[in-house]
This record gives C-alpha cells, structure tokens and sequence, in this order.
C-alpha cells in the first residue's frame, strides 16, 4: 500500500485527551470523532486538513488513556497515516487493531510542515517528495505483519474461529 | 538464566515452553474489563464478527464508572449498551450505579484479583492490580473485544525495570509520593512497553492501599504493567477479601535471582523530604510542595482509582476534622466504591467533611478526566489526588491541574493554596 499525502507536525507526548477530549467521548462514530480531534488544542484543526495528511509527531504519542476513541478520530477526520518517533503502547496496539497505519522512525524529526510524502509500506520507505529524501522504516514485527495484512483484530479472530 | 515475577505469569498463561522479553505470545485472560467510554465501542466490534458468545461470562468484568450515574441523555446510551450486552449474555461482574465503584478499586476489593492473575483491561490504569502480583495491563476496545470472543490476548513480553526503595520515608509522604517522584525521574516514556517491578524494604512496609496507588501510576511513565511480588500484606489483603484460598504457587510468586532486567533503579527515600506535587501539564513535572506555595486553587478533589480509598478518606478526614475548606475553594470527595463509601459514613469521615464544608459525591471517575462532577472553567486550578494534568484534562484547555497526595490536597483545600500538610496539622 502506498500512502500519500502533506505532513502535519506536533510535537512530543502528545496525549489521548488533546487528540480527543473525554467530552466526546460518548459516540464511536470515526467519522464524529474526527469532527474533533484535537478540539481543544489546535483551533480548526479537523477544518485544516486535507483527506490523506499524515500527522508527523515526536516521541510518545498517543500517551494517556486507552481510548481508542483517539486513533479513531484520526482516522474519521481523513488522517492516513500517523509518522512519530515513537509510540505509547495501547495506542501503538489500537492503531494496529483497528488498521491506523503508523510507523515509527528515528528520520521523522527532519519532516518539515507541509511536506509532500509518499510511505510505501511493503517496501518500508518514506520519501520526502519535498526534501528529495528516503528513510528506511524497520519492518514490524512478523505476527503484526500478519494481524494488519488480515485487516486488524477482530478479522484476525474471525479467521482464528473459523480454522479452529 | 531466571525469569522475573512478569515472565512467569506470562508464561504460567500460554502452552509456551519458554519465554523471553520480546517474544509475541497468545495469553489466557483471567479477567477482561471495561467501562462505558471504552465497553461499548468493544461490543460493536466483538458483534461485528456474528459470534453469540463470550468466553466465559464469569470472567468478564461490565462496569459503568466514567459518566455515571449518567451526564447526559448520551452517557445514558452507553451505559445502557453495557447493560443490555451483560444481560444478553448473562455477565456475572456487571455493577450496575448503587452497587458499582471505580473498577480499578472495586475489583480488588470484591475478591477477583489474585496473585499470579493476567488480568486485561479496557482502561489504560488496568495496571493497579500488579500491586497484588498480578500481570495487568491496559489495551483498547478492539482488545476487548478480543478477549471476550476468544478468552486471549496478544501480547509482546515487556522487558522489566526494577525499582529499588531504600530508607525510612518521611512521616508526609505517601505511596503517591513515591510514584510521583519516580515519574519525575524518568519521565512519561521512560518506562515505554516495560514492566515496572517496585520492590525494596519501604514498598515492603507500605500498606496495600499505598501499593494500588503506586502500580496504578505507572502507565504514567509509560509502563505496560507496574507489578509488586506477593508478601504477607498481599495475603492479608486476599483473605480479607476473598473466601478462595491462595494456593503455594501464587504465594511464592517471586523474580528469580538471576532475572534480567533492562534497568535498575535505585532510590535512598529519605532524600525525598517533602511531599511532591506534579505541576501542569505532566506528571512527571514534579516540584516539592514548599517550592509551590504561592499557587492559589480554586478546587480540590480527593478520589479515583489513584487515591480514592479508605485509607486516603482517613487521612484527608484527618487533616480536616475541625477546620474548614478556604472561603475561596470547592472540596469535592469521592469515596472509590460503594464498600468505602460506607465505611466512610460508619467512621464518622462523612460528618467531617460535610461539616468543613466539601463535597461527599457518589462513586464516580467525574471529574479526574473532565467527565462531570467538577469541571474546571478557563483560568481555574485544582489541586487533584488522580493521575493525570494533561492540557485541559478536567476541563477547560486554559485551566490546571496539579497532582499529589489526599495530604497535600487536603492541606491546600484549608490554605486556598498549594500547602505542606504540616501547615495545617
């Protein structure tokens, strides 16, 4: 799969409350959470974007509550893929759960905003149209390769239940 | 080459001969919670996959903590999602509003967590419950989901930090403090996927209450699961509260010796000689209380899965029997479970804070995630006993929130400003 699209940056430890308050909380619609994402912190937000921008952050996102209300929300508002230095974990687990595309690299503190991106997946690259640069992506480990080629948890389960 | 307490429940959960930090392994759930943010969202996708039954409807945990009693009409609907799915399908631990409490107290306290227990949770402070050796971890609805179709999980092994407490802590300082100033030295990531093992002669003098806490808190330094071994406390704590006994295996739950662990961190507790209090808007921003004593409050709130138990009432009743909350200042207090809420009238507690001038709420997670029951509007500051500070978290993007224990909150409720407790006392 080959993602495309503008970089959008944030900074560190960005938090499930920041990208979606508990105050909306109380849908699970993607497509109404992601009227808010990030209603509180950065005026607009959901308006600014183009279908397809990558959030590019730095270490830790995603950190906070479990909510998985918050990738969610980024996937709702047209988000296609969150680029971070690194990863909270039950947010790492939910991204991969519910098909957020999400890649760790060392390379995305050199992503300036607007960036023009092309993450070829398979292949593991992220090029910086803009920049003219390549980074290499580690691959993720073989038994996630395999939940996200079946489309995520629940259908990696269904497939589970109907072998056994 | 040994393994750590975490490596062996892991382990004791899988068909797996061995184990390793690293190693992607399908555990056996003894227990799966969630609440009515995260549980509805998790019976939609475990309905999406057309199964007509769970794993094991006594080992499903159905608890409507966050907005309840409900908000709103929305609320209402999700709460209402978790009562119909647990009567649907005859859940067991389903703890319907006068009978609930905040779960990571009330499981504990109703006897279903046990030493040596893999417990997965649809709340990021699923983690309180390695305070009685139990490998706990928090995951999302889709988790959730997961177990209650199939009773497993997946799991990365998490590589283990040990944390080591020495000396004699400072008469002022609690388990809370404890946590709070080891965020403070490796901050919010510095346990990112890891285990926190907290162990040393001051977590072996600590009370149980002390020991939720600290567990509780350590998805705030990023930690998969905060766990301590099982000692005479735990098993006190366990008969108290279960009519099962602990078999020798869960009793002797220990690390091995030779045990690998990524860190160990030691701290000599008595260079800690003031209660800490974690500023906006991190919890690892911690100063010592007497560096903050010029902040003035405009709320208090003592309660949630952190430190809403009937020891932290004790001493917040304490601190405040015969005084009053500051002309200038809301008290809001909230008693974990209905079982504390009880013992808190029966003791008096109740009395003494009604008579100061603060709130005794109903059980609720309220106001620690901006939920209900003590919203901050712009410009307004609470001085908290929950877990989290983040920008805007109780309310209002512009307003604060200040973390520490039910002693220095209490003390500043009386002050209308951050205080050390020996203020007041």
């Amino acid at each position: 799969m080959v993602i495309k699209g503008k970089a959008l940056i944030l900074g560190d430890d960005i938090n499930t409350d920041l990208i979606i308050p508990a105050r909306f909380l109380t849908t699970t619609s993607p497509e109404e959470l992601g009227k808010n994402l990030f209603a509180d912190s950065v005026i607009n937000f959901s308006q600014k974007i183009e279908k397809g921008d990558i959030i590019v952050a730095g270490k830790n996102f995603g950190c906070g509550s479990s909510r998985e209300h918050a990738p969610l929300a980024i996937k709702g508002a047209g988000i296609s893929c969150v680029v971070a230095l690194s990863f909270a974990r039950i947010f790492f687990r939910n991204a991969i759960n519910i098909g957020l595309p999400i890649i760790e690299s060392k390379d995305a503190k050199e992503i300036k905003e607007g960036d023009d991106l092309e993450i070829d997946l398979q292949e593991g690259k992220v090029k910086n149209l803009t920049q003219n640069k390549i980074y290499t992506i580690q691959p993720f480990p073989e038994f996630l390769e395999e939940l996200i080629n079946q489309g995520g948890l629940m259908n990696w389960i269904k497939n589970l239940l109907l072998r056994s | 080459m040994g393994l750590t307490i975490t490596e062996k429940v892991l382990l004791s959960h899988t068909r797996d001969k061995e184990i390793y930090a690293g190693k992607f392994i399908l555990a056996d759930v003894d227990l799966a919670l969630g609440n009515d943010i995260t549980a509805p969202l998790a019976i939609k996708e475990f309905e999406k996959i057309g199964i007509n039954k769970v794993f094991n409807r006594n080992k499903i945990a159905l608890i409507p903590d966050h907005f309840t009693p409900a908000k709103d009409l929305a609320s209402a609907r999700q709460a209402k999602i978790l009562a119909n799915f647990a009567k649907k399908y005859r859940i067991i631990h389903y703890y319907e509003v006068g009978r609930m409490g905040i779960e990571h107290a009330l499981l504990p306290e109703l006897g279903l967590i046990k030493p040596g227990d893999l417990i997965i949770g649809a709340d990021s402070h699923t983690c309180t419950y390695g305070a009685l050796g139990a490998f706990a971890t928090g995951v999302g609805s889709t988790d959730l989901a997961g177990v209650m179709a199939i009773g497993k999980v997946w799991l990365r092994v998490p590589e283990s930090i040990k944390f080591i407490y020495y000396g004699k802590l400072n008469k002022w300082l609690t388990g809370k403090d404890i946590i709070l100033y080891t965020i403070g030295d490796i901050g919010v990531d510095g346990a990112l996927y890891k285990a926190m093992e907290f162990t040393g002669e001051v977590i072996r003098n600590l009370d149980m209450d002390g020991r939720f806490t600290i567990c509780n808190m350590a998805i705030e330094a990023g930690g998969k699961s905060g766990i301590i071994e099982p000692d005479s406390f735990t098993l006190e704590y366990i008969r108290e509260h279960q009519s099962t006994k602990v078999s020798v295996h869960q009793r002797d739950l220990k690390s091995d010796k030779d045990a690998k662990y990524t860190e160990i961190r030691e701290y000599d507790v008595k260079n800690w000689k003031e209660p800490a209090v974690a500023c906006p808007d991190l919890p690892s921003n911690i100063k010592p209380v007497s560096e903050l004593k010029n902040i003035k409050i405009h709320q208090v709130v003592v309660g949630s899965c952190t430190n809403g138990r009937i020891s932290d009432l004790r001493i917040s009743a304490k601190i405040l029997k015969g005084k009053k909350v500051h002309p200038e200042v809301r008290m809001i207090v909230i008693p974990a479970t209905q079982n504390i809420y009880l013992q808190a009238v029966k003791e008096g507690l109740v009395e003494i804070f009604v008579k100061a001038g603060a709130v005794f709420s109903t059980p609720s997670c309220g106001p620690c995630l901006g939920g209900h029951l003590g919203i901050l509007d712009k410009g307004e500051r609470c001085i908290s006993t929950t877990n989290r500070n983040f920008k805007g978290r109780m309310g209002h993007p512009e307003s604060e929130v200040y973390l520490a224990s039910p002693l220095v909150a209490t003390a500043s409720a009386i002050k209308g400003r951050i205080a050390h407790p020996e203020e007041v006392f």
